[in-house]
């Protein structure tokens, strides 16, 4: 929120110049907290990084990876080959297929929860399985991945693909769940066909929980297709990360998970502020 | 008497944590055309019980349930539900709420346009125009509850069930729209069955009172009809001695036949 807003209306009597300094004095105190804070946090962070490069032969300082990453972002998007690609491309690369395999984790997902949570025989059926393969490494998944399709590419979707679908299978079975009686008898009173259920009652009910669920599903996702990429090779973030390592080149490995950081960051907000925006207070 | 609604001999049980409860036994009920009564009684008699078999919304084990001389079998738009806590989709507008009833019962004969007016209509009747528009988080409780009503006339009920319809609300909202659910009723001629737990309520709206003994195996204790003019004065009605006598052969019945059992 916006400290102004709080500052308190005007009082109609003659006020001395103190007391009409106060209120602006505690907005800048509270946009002092509000920007000081965070920014003394990561002066300290940059400082404890630096003294303990100072002392490490290998790890390189704030000011040197700076350096690099001024060098890196200059031109990201050249292309000399699939081994050697712009940050850029890498990074439109690993989101390309959090995108690919995500998006068929919803395809696959949402129905699914809304079929488990609607019915009751369906969810008997399916928890066991769900329960015994939900906690399994995503990483365990690439093997399977790769022997199936035999390319690195649809291996890391499939594991995108297979990491992400029990939030959203998860998280939309039980917003159907808990669907409130009261709109149900509403629908039952008025008869109303089950397409009209589920396109006016339960899908507007459950879509704060789905919500939930795909930014649950994305957050993993965004975890994983670094790990998934290293492994596999190619193009991405991951790859990107070791093919560095390779090199020996620890600076870009920094930039890299600076990067990796800022998009996961970048990709909760954007969902949070969705999710917002599908909010209702009933 | 014309039997409009009628249970014979129902009864319904609960299965329960604690186990088996029987919440209602042998009730027999005849309600005519056009007529309002209430269901009273204390928490826990199964009065809302007897509005939800009514309603379809719950099964009898046992006994028979007709409406407009046909079994009831399942809810229907026909026996329309004003439930206690309004239950407006929260998703949705007023006139969209009313809407999608509208449409539901009137949508295969007659044209978008004409669902609109009906629409608008039913907001109007509850002097709810300027409102249409919001969102139901964006009106007070009294409103929600008008709009609720709304949305059960627009439906053009054969029965009108209204379970605690202004439990949740202040005593001054309360006492408006009772004065309008009277003048709408009188307008629509509707046929009414209301659960309340307000006395005043009760003899202010009612045809005939129909006073619940306490569960379990509840079934009906005594009815009493409630023979005061239409249209009826609330103001009037405080200095009337009929009115007095009715208010006070329910209160009679609440608190000295059938003892508050331990809440």
């Amino acid at each position: 929120m916006n400290a102004p807003l709080k500052v308190p209306a005007p009082v109609p009597q003659p006020v001395s110049a103190w007391q009409r300094l106060s209120p602006s004095r505690s907005t800048l105190l509270n946009l002092a907290r509000a920007v000081l804070a965070p920014l003394l946090g990561l002066l300290l962070f940059l400082l404890v990084w630096a003294a303990i490069a100072s002392r490490s032969e290998g790890l390189p300082g704030p000011w040197s990876t700076w350096q690099a990453a001024l060098l890196l972002f200059a031109d990201p998007f050249y292309d000399n080959g699939p081994n050697d690609m712009g940050i850029g491309w890498n990074i439109l690369h690993s989101l390309g297929r959090v995108g690919i395999g995500f998006g068929l984790a919803a395809l696959v997902g949402i129905p699914l929860g809304f079929a488990i949570g609607r019915f009751a025989f369906l969810n008997g059926m399916l928890s066991p399985i769900i329960s015994l393969l939900r906690p399994v490494s995503p990483l365990a998944w690439l093997p399977i991945g790769l022997l199936v399709f035999e390319a690195a590419g649809p291996a890391s979707i499939w594991v995108i693909f297979i990491s992400s679908i029990w939030p959203i299978i998860l998280n939309t079975a039980a917003g159907v769940a808990s669907v409130p009686q009261d709109y149900l008898n509403v629908a039952r009173v008025l008869k109303l066909s089950e397409f009209k259920v589920l396109t006016r009652i339960l899908f507007p009910a459950v879509l704060p929980h789905l919500m939930t669920g795909i930014r649950l599903a994305i957050g993993v996702a965004w975890l994983v297709i670094v790990a998934a990429e290293m492994l596999t090779g190619g193009t991405g973030l991951g790859f990107w990360v070791w093919d560095e390592w390779n090199n020996l080149n620890v600076e870009h490995i920094l930039i890299a998970i600076i990067i990796v950081g800022l998009v996961g960051l970048a990709l909760e907000q954007s969902l949070v502020w969705l999710a917002k925006r599908f909010d209702y207070a009933s | 008497m014309e039997k409009f609604v009628e249970l014979s001999q129902v009864s319904k049980h609960f299965d329960t944590k604690q186990g088996r409860f029987q919440a209602l036994s042998d009730v027999n009920l005849s309600i005519a055309r056009g007529e309002f009564v209430a269901l009273i009684g204390h928490s826990g008699c199964g009065k809302s019980t007897v509005l939800n078999l009514i309603a379809g919304l719950l099964d009898a084990d046992s006994g028979g349930l007709i409406c407009n001389g046909r079994e009831i079998d399942g809810p229907g738009p026909e026996r329309a539900v004003v439930f206690q806590n309004h239950s407006l989709l929260p998703w949705m507008t007023c006139f969209a709420n009313v809407y999608l009833a509208v449409e539901r019962v009137f949508g295969r004969d007659h044209s978008k346009a004409e669902l609109k007016s009906r629409t608008e209509q039913a907001l109007q009747m509850v002097g709810l125009s300027h409102a249409s528009h919001k969102y139901p988080n964006e009106i007070s409780g009294g409103m929600k509850q008008r709009v609720g009503i709304a949305r059960a006339l627009a439906m053009q009920p054969k029965v009108l069930l209204m379970d605690e319809p202004f439990g949740a609300l202040d005593a001054l909202t309360r006492a408006h729209l009772q004065d309008e659910l009277l003048r709408i009723v009188t307008q629509t001629q509707s046929t009414v069955v209301m659960v309340t737990h307000d006395v005043d309520e009760a003899v202010l709206l009612s045809d005939r009172i129909v006073m619940m003994s306490n569960g379990p195996a509840a079934t009906v204790g005594d009815i009493l009809q409630v023979d005061l003019p239409r249209p009826r004065d609330r103001l009037a009605l405080a200095n009337d001695a009929q009115y007095h006598a009715y208010r006070s052969a329910v209160l009679e019945f609440l608190y000295q036949r059938q003892q508050r059992p331990a809440a």
